[in-house]
């Protein structure tokens, strides 16, 4: 339900707030993505705002930093209207926000990615390093990050990588700090670890807007949450008497039952693939397990355990140094993703845009392309007919939201790109379909439906290896959960067996003692 | 005969296009974002024919120089061809200049020195294209050599060969005499169909021009080959990670490639009778200027043969033309520069303002 007085046009300032939307509309051609939007952050507070994509928190964020151009409606920072034209002058007003994606030079130290534009020079011209890392260690010091200020950046993990995009942020003495979805890519340790460094950063004259899709964290870091629902206001809750199940009802306008478990083991089932002693160069080393039919293997670890190797080791993307893969008993061993696909074996990547889709192609070639030797030519020649078929009932199956398949895939959201690369693996109908976080960086509503499909699939006697660094999702989905750490696997549970406490305990892997040092790491180094 | 460029609306090279669209229902807002492309490079073109032909109305727009035009659009029209299909993968084919000569000069061989019959020979030198686009495939995809240095080195190879096989002198085709009809004889001449109306008594060139730019649009549009080039160009780590085998096509791209500049070599050495062992530098250049003002990105995953086709006559319109109101050459490769810039940067424009919403 829209809610309770929104300003009609312009809205008024109200001066305890330290950042404040009102009537905030934006259109695009044929779309309305935002209308009469408000926001509004207190003093000293973080402010979660949660949203399914295409929600319009992310128009919010560019209309707020001037990538797009105000249509109606006023932003105020601490009294003062605010306008700017590009995302420059955000930051001098003191407006800093940390995309999903860095924006990191990998290859230049933290010291020069965090003072970038603005190292101390000599006669406007020469540089001086000595006083560019002193210069950045005081910042680092300040924050208290565990961050050398010498290191290049694509030597760090992301968790660390995102605290220089952090300490640059905050090197422009930001009074709000923007964050979004700044939690997709980290372990719970660090997760903890960047809980800790907003709650240092928050004092009575700053704030924090969170915008996450993992629900259980805003619990933890969040006083308030703001909802929003394709591009209207919904309402603002105290974080500290509302449950996530209101939140997430409020999110997607329906309820959505969280706490279910997977059914049952399927250990009863017949073996489809197997995997023997995989070994690799640098990271894994004899891991060995069985897939069942029908069923569904969670892989669960902390970030660098080694279990996106092992799926692209056993797809044949990345070499092998040892290792049989038998599928219904019989050694296949692919040298490449094409082998693999021939023999049944899909891969669905973690990063859609780099590994998953063709951005620039439309969602009915993106769906097509793994089929298109084998069922949708003859004699080489393609059969368009075919492939929009195809591809349409695809999108019906899986309720893809695209006006038609011909809509190029980079204009699709999170969840339905997810959704074209799934159809794809479906069109192709491989028997193991391994999925590398199905669901990082969708939203709520669509990750719900994620999980229908893979229980679905699994129902249908697919037979599905799913990695996963959210442990609920793990729990949830998985009728065996094999835990990894530092390359081996430590465990296979059972689902019935499985807690996130203890998986966590195998992950960290006590009886290890440098991966739990490793995993320890950042949390020491926090404090 | 009514073969006049200025009455018709709509070049015949695009018709083919226009059926692949057609019958293509899951690229129809793709087609159209191309068919805009294509039409303004095509209003590009009609332009300059338009202020050539106020700026010389007795010389330039009549049927004699339109056939010269077409007729000087051939070899780097062929060789565009191949240079499309390249370019959408994300790559470049420095090569297709000296290529297309080493191609000439095998012909040559194969014809005059070993006396095969002349289609085995023009067959043969065709596919020895294909082999040379192989090799730079290969160094591409399985040794993964960059594009611009594999190319460049085969540029050099294939330069260096042409001179070493011809022992740096012309060979000619004084034994086979219907060489050089494949390039300037007139098979549609006043006694082909009598009463058909038919433009007629244009070169040879200028319909294997044709059948060439008909083979290449169906390929592109029609076939796995197009679909796995545009879907490489697009991405290639989740093409190979769809179960792709990149490297195999990338080197059948390369090949068919090199098709066309084998092709282009026998063009080039019918029209002149001999095969020439120097003399193919620049050409790669010219046929990517001609990819390029047809609006193929050369960042790959997007292009057209249409396209192409109308970037190869931009250039034949542009020299033909300047020559005509006697623009000196020095003159000439000025406009052309400039003309490459302003067609990259229209497409840079729209891309930008597609990229908004």
């Amino acid at each position: 339900m829209p809610d309770q007085g929104i300003p009609p046009t312009t809205g008024t300032h109200d001066p305890n707030l330290l950042l404040q939307a009102a009537g905030v509309s934006k259109s695009f051609p044929g779309v309305k993505a935002l209308s009469g939007m408000r926001l509004d952050l207190r003093k000293g507070e973080v402010l979660a705002l949660v949203g399914e994509n295409g929600a319009g928190k992310s128009t919010l964020m560019k209309l707020l930093t001037g990538i797009y151009s105000m249509e109606e409606g006023q932003f105020w920072l601490e009294g003062q209207p605010l306008l700017v034209k590009n995302p420059k002058e955000a930051q001098e007003r003191g407006l800093a926000i940390i995309h999903q994606e860095f924006n990191l030079m990998p290859d230049l130290t933290v010291a020069q990615n965090i003072f970038i534009g603005r190292e101390p020079l000599s006669g406007g011209f020469f540089t001086k390093p000595k006083a560019l890392e002193a210069q950045a260690r005081e910042l680092i010091d300040r924050l208290g990050l565990p961050l050398d200020p010498s290191a290049k950046v694509h030597t760090l993990t992301v968790a660390k990588q995102q605290m220089v995009e952090i300490a640059k942020a905050l090197s422009y003495n930001a009074r709000v700090l923007i964050m979004d979805e700044p939690t997709a890519a980290l372990n719970d340790a660090e997760v903890e670890t960047l809980h800790d460094l907003i709650r240092r950063f928050i004092t009575p004259s700053t704030g924090v807007v969170y915008i996450s899709h993992r629900m259980p964290e805003l619990k933890r870091i969040a006083d308030r949450v703001t909802v929003i629902r394709d591009g209207e206001y919904i309402d603002t809750l105290d974080m500290a008497t509302v449950t996530l199940d209101q939140v997430i009802s409020r999110m997607v306008g329906r309820a959505i039952d969280t706490s279910a478990r997977p059914e049952n083991v399927r250990t009863d089932r017949p073996v489809l693939m197997t995997v023997e002693n995989l070994s690799t160069k640098d990271m894994l080393s004899d891991v060995t397990f069985d897939l069942y039919e029908g069923e569904i293997l969670g892989f669960a670890g902390l970030m660098g355990a080694g279990r996106t190797e092992v799926a692209r080791a056993i797809v044949g993307a990345d070499p092998r140094t040892s290792g049989t893969i038998r599928l219904r008993g019989k050694v296949v061993n692919p040298r490449n993703a094409a082998e693999a696909a021939k023999q049944g074996i899909g891969y669905l990547s973690e990063d859609r845009k780099k590994y998953g889709l063709m951005l620039g192609q439309a969602v009915s070639s993106n769906i097509a392309i793994s089929s298109l030797a084998d069922q949708f030519s003859r004699f080489g020649f393609v059969n368009d007919r075919a492939i929009a078929k195809a591809a349409a009932d695809q999108r019906t199956a899986l309720r893809i939201k695209t006006p038609t398949v011909a809509q190029l895939a980079k204009n699709l959201s999170g969840g339905n790109q997810q959704k074209v690369v799934i159809a794809r693996w479906l069109v192709k109908n491989s028997d193991v379909l391994i999925f590398d976080e199905p669901t990082r960086g969708i939203d709520v509503g669509a990750k719900d439906e994620i999980y229908h499909l893979l229980n679905r699939l699994a129902a249908e006697g697919k037979s599905i290896i799913m990695i996963s660094s959210e442990l609920p999702e793990v729990l949830r989905l998985s009728h065996r959960i094999v835990v990894m750490a530092e390359g081996r696997i430590t465990a296979v549970l059972a689902a019935g067996d499985a807690s996130q406490e203890s998986i966590m305990a195998l992950a960290t892997h006590p009886d290890d003692a440098t991966s739990a040092a490793s995993a320890e790491h950042l949390k020491e180094d926090a404090r | 005969m009514t073969y006049d460029p200025t009455q018709t609306t709509t070049p015949t090279t695009e018709a083919p296009a226009a059926e692949a669209v057609a019958v293509n229902p899951t690229n129809r807002g793709q087609a159209l974002r191309q068919r805009l492309q294509q039409l303004l490079a095509f209003g590009g073109l009609a332009i300059l024919f338009i202020v050539f032909s106020i700026a010389s109305p007795q010389v330039f727009p009549s049927y004699s120089n339109v056939t010269n035009i077409l007729f000087s659009a051939v070899v780097v029209g062929i060789l565009a061809l191949g240079a499309t299909l390249v370019i959408i993968t994300g790559g470049i084919d420095l090569s297709v200049g000296t290529g297309m000569i080493f191609c000439g000069v095998m012909s040559a061989t194969f014809i005059t020195i070993w006396h095969l019959p002349v289609l085995l020979g023009v067959l043969m030198a065709i596919l020895f294209g294909g082999l040379l686009g192989a090799v730079n495939g290969f160094n591409v995809a399985v040794n993964k050599l960059p594009p611009f240095i594999a190319t460049l080195a085969m540029m050099l190879v294939a330069g260096g060969l042409a001179l070493v096989v011809s022992n740096k002198a012309p060979i000619y085709f004084d034994a086979a005499s219907g060489y050089q009809k494949i390039s300037t004889g007139t098979l549609i001449d006043d006694n082909f169909l009598p009463g058909v109306p038919l433009p007629r008594n244009f070169p040879n060139a200028v319909i294997v021009f044709a059948l060439a730019a008909v083979i290449a649009i169906v390929l592109l549009n029609r076939t796995v080959l197009g679909r796995y080039d545009l879907a490489i160009g697009s991405n290639e780590e989740a093409t190979a990670l769809s179960g792709i085998n990149v490297k195999k096509w990338l080197v059948i791209i390369y090949a068919v490639a090199g098709l066309f500049t084998g092709l282009a070599g026998v063009m080039i050495s019918a029209r002149l009778g001999d095969a020439q062992p120097t003399g193919g530098q620049g050409y790669e250049l010219q046929a990517i200027a001609a990819v390029v003002i047809g609006g193929t990105s050369l960042s790959g995953g997007k292009g057209s043969i249409v396209g192409t086709l109308i970037g190869a006559l931009v250039i034949a319109v542009l020299t033909n033309g300047l020559q005509i109101i006697s623009v000196p050459q020095e003159w000439r490769d000025v406009i052309l520069g400039v003309v490459i810039l302003l067609a990259v940067y229209a497409d840079q424009l729209r891309a930008r303002r597609g990229s908004v919403t």
